[in-house]
């Protein structure tokens, strides 16, 4: 029993080989030489990958650049900004009924983060932090139509805004759903994608709901 | 040579925990020298604990360069002298709280791999579409044969989604209806009544099957329940649009009472004595048919509807003032209804 427990190395045969480990697009000499630039680099560096992640959310290919780099900077700040412009939508003066700023942002990454979980038990390939990011991304048509809407709504309050502002949603709503699943539905076994997009789709459907119904005070 | 860590209980022989808790013997001053070395006692007032960090490191260190081809006695003298050089009192203090530091942390890597685990939930969420269809449908279809135990799938995907589809569905009747809720959100309000129905009426009739008897395990209860949600998923998103109370009452009985029909005959099925049958498919009903009662009429502002519906069927629909959806749609829904209601 114990010749089979012995995994030692008999002293004749020499031990050689590489001790450094193969570094990948960062090593870290590169983060550690990324502390002495000013900070105005920084903030431009990450505001470009932001706003390249954005532009690949507006014309969804077929690119992994989403995927790799993943961030929550760029789904931070559309989180922020669509329930600022949502806050207020409220009823009469002392109770509102429209959702508040908190209700929003927990909305947004509960839903996410339920989306992930569900689309990792279905037996997905992507890991936790690169799906939020992608389904933060793909808000950003959503706030587009907010921006939308709410500028309607300055210029009237009839049938003809609801119209528009129904149209300019579902639209955008179909965007980002179409976007999502673009990143996401490729990281899931073939015959299940449709398990995997209809929570998204629901996902998105009550942000929709949330901006559609939304009429200011 | 045996490589046991420190405070390893499991490795025999060599460096084991429990030769070294014995600490009196020849490798604590190393060399086999009887002298214990005074003037190097280190008087540890800090927290051995903290010490344990570094003492780790060394160990990983020293293990580390026996891989590379040392012998294992070299490292025991090496450790020897460590020792040594620390002190006898510290030493044990040393070694209490590293055997504490080892303990505690499998406890605690243990209760995480156990309770975080993902993985514990995947096989509940192996489903095809399929079969995700399948189920919806059935639960619409009550079985004849209430004699021979029905098959139950213990899965909790479909549940899952319906439960979330019931809460957007209620938020939008809530919205509608301008429910205002003074402690809390509506968010919070509608995914606490469905989450809270799912789980809590699961529990307790999974207490009562246990009470009855019933063969049926946790998992296939939620999903059995579950399931039935669909029924009042469809009603209410007819009914919330559609703000008819007569129409409301024929889905009531129709399609919630189906899926209730269901549930219950796959519970009969699993239940053996009257009594028994009658507690657990009794509850089941009124239950599952009191909360879709309750989600119609505590969402949606009643105020003159009940009697309107009492009176006749040639009557007006329930006019109810939106405030966020436009009268046009409203009034197009229920004009709609209407003339359908009027044909028939």
């Amino acid at each position: 029993f114990a010749g089979l427990a012995d995994v030692s190395i008999s002293e004749d045969i020499p031990v050689e080989g590489e001790i450094t480990v193969p570094v990948g697009s960062r090593s870290p000499d590169e983060d550690y030489s990324t502390l002495d630039e000013p900070v105005k680099d920084t903030i431009l560096r990450d505001l470009k990958a932001v706003g390249k992640k954005f532009v690949h959310v507006m014309y969804p290919k077929k690119s992994s650049a989403l995927l790799r780099d993943w961030d929550l900077w760029g789904p931070l700040v559309l989180c922020v900004s669509l329930a600022l412009m949502l806050q207020g939508g409220s009823a009469d003066s002392k109770d509102d009924g429209g959702p508040q700023f908190a209700e929003v942002f927990v909305i947004i990454w509960f839903g996410a983060v339920v989306i992930t979980l569900n689309s990792k038990l279905l037996g997905g390939t992507i890991s936790f932090f690169q799906s939020l990011c992608v389904l933060g991304y793909c808000v950003l048509p959503l706030t587009v139509a907010m921006l939308v809407c709410r500028l309607v709504l300055l210029a009237g309050s009839g049938t003809i805004s609801f119209i528009i502002r129904l149209i300019v949603v579902a639209a955008m709503f179909g965007w980002s759903t179409l976007a999502s699943t673009a990143f996401l539905a490729d990281s899931q076994p073939p015959n299940r994608k449709a398990l995997v997009v209809y929570p998204i789709s629901l996902f998105y459907f009550v942000i929709s709901w949330m901006i559609l119904t939304f009429t200011p005070q | 040579g045996q490589r046991g860590g420190v405070g390893n209980m499991a490795a025999p022989g060599g460096r084991s925990g429990a030769a070294e808790w014995g600490g009196f013997e020849d490798n604590v001053q190393g060399g086999g020298s009887a002298v214990i070395d005074m003037e190097n006692m280190d008087d540890t007032s800090g927290s051995s604990f903290e010490d344990m960090g570094e003492m780790h490191q060394r160990m990983k260190e020293e293990e580390e360069e026996e891989a590379e081809g040392e012998a294992g006695a070299a490292e025991e003298e090496e450790d020897g002298e460590f020792l040594g050089v620390k002190g006898l009192r510290g030493q044990l203090g040393r070694q209490v709280a590293d055997q504490m530091w080892q303990a505690g942390k499998r406890q605690a890597s243990r209760a995480f791999s156990l309770y975080a685990n993902i993985d514990i939930l995947r096989p509940y969420f192996d489903v095809e579409p399929v079969q995700v269809r399948t189920r919806l449908l059935e639960s619409m279809i009550p079985v004849k044969m209430i004699n021979f135990p029905q098959k139950i799938a213990g899965e909790l995907y479909g549940p899952l989604m319906l439960v979330f589809t019931l809460v957007a569905i209620l938020l939008h009747g809530m919205k509608t209806s301008d429910t205002i809720i003074r402690e809390g959100t509506l968010m919070g309000t509608a995914i606490g009544t469905c989450f809270g129905y799912w789980l809590g009426v699961s529990s307790f009739l999974y207490f009562l099957a246990y009470l009855c008897n019933a063969q049926i395990t946790l998992v296939q209860m939620l999903s059995l329940l579950g399931y039935g949600l669909f029924g009042h998923c469809i009603t209410l998103f007819v009914t919330y649009n559609i703000h008819f109370h007569s129409l409301f009452y024929i889905f009531w009985l129709g399609v919630g009472g189906l899926s209730t029909l269901r549930m219950v005959a796959v519970l009969l099925s699993r239940t053996v004595g009257h009594t028994q049958r009658l507690i657990l498919c009794g509850t089941l009903a009124a239950l599952h048919m009191l909360f879709l009662l309750y989600l119609h009429f505590a969402y949606h502002k009643v105020v003159e509807g009940i009697l309107d519906t009492l009176e006749g069927p040639n009557m007006p629909p329930f006019q109810r003032v939106a405030r966020d959806i436009p009268v046009v749609s409203n009034v197009v829904l229920n004009t709609t209804a209407k003339s359908v209601a009027l044909t028939l």
